[in-house]
């Protein structure tokens, strides 16, 4: 059998940077490949290369066993590779249908666009995906998860017989991910080869049939998927093994309460939230998907107006109008979307470290004492360590992990109490990953009360002392820090009508 | 659903408030000067509201690309000199200088769409760049000196005739604003239902997801510097028509005026989003408010200290509304 898709050799430089050394990779139609490895390692590039994003310097590309030169997106496309990009690559002012068939439209005479058609087409497409979807929507105005499935419609709407996805479920609750399963093993029934690229495992597990793992631009091997344990799967990517014990919880019976919520509301998102937090406890939130969580520390934190509960830091009431007022009281808030909210990409690591505390280090004329940031910041890229060549490096230029570190630098350096950590892995790799949790554990340790918001349910029992469940607006219980998944997800799809009915 | 619901009272919202500070404008006027309402004048500021009007429609299609054109002003000027050089020095026909016109705005358009597209100049440089070497270009040209139309019969007619005013007695509205109302009716029809209309949005949107969509994104880049440049062509030709006369030194600050219209019809900067009606509504606030203040006797100098404010109300009560309806 031809391989539908067959990659040898494939060489990529960047000005200072080797992405791919020789990579091979080959996919057969009617299989799902997962490629595998680390941020940095080279996936993206490789793939970017595959769907006429990049140019490759050297090696070659074979489609269906006749070599291809690949020099835009449209080649790509045109022989019959789609991709979707992580980042979402949508236009957020136009609508679901403008967006599937952008650089498409049907036509009528003079450059005209025939409107009724794009969106009868795209309903269409949405049906065969049994996805219920107005082709008339503009898609700023859908959740993410819906985003992503104008992406995949958008892929599946160009026939491509090679599907590329590139961490497509980051962003979708489990129901989501078990109808994109479905699609793709619908796809794979019809021929088509998919490219999946996840970090999570569980997820490899249940829809690959062969993975491909990648490290430092290089090729690595492939492996069966139902026949290699997960363990090795991961010692290939980071080349070594990495021990990542979940440690015991800390008796916290004799300290002291650091944060307490009582009775937080915020309609229509929140009911009724009250909890409570001690000095060294790391407290999970689990939850699905727009169960609230993210909204619970907004509210906390000021970034969002309640309409009602109030917020005591060491027992002391505190009034929290706005993020500054929290800052004041001691809590920090480290955002899911570092790139938007919590870092300053273009700027160094040292003026990121200092963005929160720069007041204290100035003088009356508001000159800044460099000096001191230096000093600061290198402590911190020592004491976290923050892999990146000097603290002038831009955050930008720093991988997933790091730029995490340079934020907990940040609110550190802000002498925070309470720290609230809004999916702290997200982007960051195997290796790192285990790094950050050891971070929040002697920051604990420390103690700082600390707060994991975290849509991996094994990310929440790994960190957790304790853990807190929501849904749909509600706490609907708490659990001890070594419950099982199926307790959170009885709790986490408690409704509140079946509540009633119990 | 409710997301819809929101989304549609929110559009609405902002023309309703461009159009209602309109005509609130109108009524404050008219109260304060009987004058005001007259057929005569209003027919002026229509016509005064033409030339700005058109630029701003230029301005606005690039806008919405993300982008901004600073040399709408300056190419509007060199249109009319490039016309005045056909028809008065070259002797050619009316029909061969309006081609004229048309033809220098998209080619010059065009390059500065290579500019942006191709060498990846900011917009902003590229078309101060361009806004320079036409103001210098047109004075070179002219020897700094006015070329008049006097001897191509029917010039002034493009903007000063009228049309509607043969058919309709009592409706003696001036060509020039005709011209401005069918170039806005053909932009917000490219914009609305065309190719070249959904990548302005598009690329206001996200460039980046457009190129990835397999769109060749600098083709229709400089397809729509060029419209723009075309349509400023038509701009050309309407003040050559008023002024009887190509004026090389007239154009530099036509391009702000354009800009604030843009701006205070609610169109974003940032790029994506854009009406030209509210363009156009824009533009005649400002000329409603210039001929306002005249009539009243307000000194120039405040006009244009109540246009700046006005631009900041306009854009501050645009945030306001974004910010209700996230």
């Amino acid at each position: 059998m031809t391989d539908l898709i067959r990659m040898e050799g494939i060489d990529k430089r960047f000005p200072g940077v080797h992405a791919l050394k020789g990579v091979s990779f080959d996919l057969r139609p009617g299989e799902v490949h997962a490629l595998m490895g680390e941020n940095g390692a080279g996936k993206s590039t490789l793939m970017k290369c595959l769907s006429g994003v990049y140019v490759p310097d050297g090696g070659r590309i074979l489609v269906e066993g006749k070599e291809a030169v690949l020099t835009s997106p449209k080649a790509a496309q045109d022989l019959g590779i789609g991709i979707i990009h992580q980042e979402l690559a949508l236009m957020r002012d136009l609508t679901v249908a403008q967006n599937i068939w952008i650089g498409r439209e049907p036509r009528l005479s003079f450059g005209r666009i025939d409107e009724k058609r794009l969106n009868e087409e795209t309903a269409a497409l949405f049906r065969n995906m049994n996805a219920p979807m107005d082709p008339r929507m503009l898609v700023g105005r859908l959740t993410i998860a819906r985003q992503q499935m104008v992406e995949i419609a958008k892929a599946l709407s160009h026939r491509s017989r090679a599907l590329i996805m590139d961490e497509p479920t980051a962003a979708l609750n489990d129901a989501e991910i078990a109808d994109l399963f479905a699609i793709i093993r619908q796809l794979k029934a019809e021929g088509v080869g998919i490219v999946y690229i996840s970090h999570k495992m569980d997820e490899i597990k249940r829809i690959a049939d062969r993975v491909t793992v990648m490290r430092d631009g290089a090729y690595v091997g492939t492996v069966a998927a139902a026949e290699t344990p997960i363990s090795k799967i991961i010692s290939m990517m980071v080349g070594r093994e990495i021990v990542d014990e979940r440690p015991p919880a800390p008796d916290l019976s004799q300290a002291e309460t650091a944060l307490e919520v009582r009775g937080i509301s915020r309609r229509p998102d929140l009911h009724d939230v009250s909890f409570s937090l001690k000095k060294g406890e790391i407290l999970g939130f689990a939850g699905l998907m727009g169960a609230g969580r993210t909204e619970v520390a907004r509210a906390i934190f000021g970034a969002d107006p309640r309409d009602s509960g109030e917020i005591l830091v060491h027992g002391r009431k505190v009034e929290i109008r706005s993020p500054k007022d929290a800052v004041a009281a001691g809590i920090g808030y480290l955002s899911e979307d570092r790139k938007q909210f919590g870092l300053a990409l273009g700027m160094d690591v040292r003026a990121n470290t200092a963005m929160t505390s720069l007041s204290r280090y100035a003088d009356r004329f508001g000159r800044i004492d460099e000096t001191a940031l230096e000093r600061i910041a290198r402590d911190y890229i020592k004491t976290l360590s923050i892999r990146t060549p000097s603290d002038l490096q831009e955050a930008r230029l720093l991988s997933g992990g790091n730029q995490q570190k340079v934020v907990i630098a940040k609110w550190l350096l802000r002498d925070c109490e309470a720290l609230i950590f809004d999916e702290p892995t997200r982007g960051v790799d195997v290796g790192a990953k285990a790094e950050i949790y050891r971070l929040l554990e002697e920051l604990a340790a420390a103690g700082k009360a600390i707060i994991v918001i975290s849509s991996e349910l094994p990310e929440v029992l790994r960190l957790s002392h304790r853990i807190a469940v929501m849904c749909e607006g509600r706490l609907t219980g708490f659990l001890p820090g070594g419950a099982s998944q199926e307790e959170i997800m009885a709790l986490a799809i408690r409704r509140e009508s079946a509540q009633a009915a119990e | 659903m409710s997301e819809t619901k929101t989304l549609i009272s929110g559009a609405a919202q902002q023309k309703l408030l461009a159009f209602a500070s309109l005509i609130a404008l109108l009524i404050g006027f008219s109260l304060a000067s009987p004058n005001f309402m007259q057929t005569s004048n209003m027919m002026s500021i229509l016509q005064a509201t033409s030339v700005n009007g058109v630029l701003a429609v230029a301005a606005t299609l690039v806008i919405i690309t993300g982008g901004i054109d600073l040399s709408v002003g300056t190419l509007m000027t060199f249109c009319a000199v490039t016309t005045g050089v056909v028809l008065t020095w070259g002797g050619m026909p009316l029909p061969l200088g309006v081609l004229t016109a048309l033809a220098t705005g998209a080619l010059v358009g065009l390059t500065s769409g290579a500019f942006v597209a191709k060498m990846k100049i900011p917009p902003f440089i590229a078309t101060l760049g361009m806004m320079l070497i036409l103001k210098g270009l047109s004075l070179i040209v002219t020897g700094g000196r006015p070329i008049y139309f006097n001897d191509t019969p029917g010039f002034t007619e493009i903007s000063q005739g009228s049309l509607v005013g043969k058919l309709i007695p009592s409706l003696p509205l001036p060509n020039g604003v005709l011209i401005l109302f069918l170039v806005a009716g053909a932009a917000s029809y490219i914009l609305a239902r065309t190719v070249l209309g959904r990548y302005c949005f598009a690329l206001g949107s996200n460039e980046e997801a457009v190129r990835l969509s397999g769109v060749n994104v600098d083709r229709w880049k400089m397809a729509i510097y060029a419209l723009a440049g075309a349509v400023c062509g038509v701009a050309g030709l309407l003040i050559a028509s008023r002024l009887n006369s190509a004026q090389p030194a007239l154009g530099q600050g036509y391009e702000l005026d354009a800009i604030a219209a843009v701006v205070i019809g609610g169109t974003s900067l940032a790029g994506g989003r854009g009406t030209i009606l509210g363009t156009l509504i824009g533009a005649l606030i400002i000329s409603v408010l210039t001929n306002g203040l005249r009539i009243l006797s307000v000194a120039p100098e405040w006009q244009t200290v109540i246009t700046g404010a006005i631009i900041i109300v306009a854009v501050y009560a645009d945030q306001l509304r974004r910010g209700k309806t996230k």
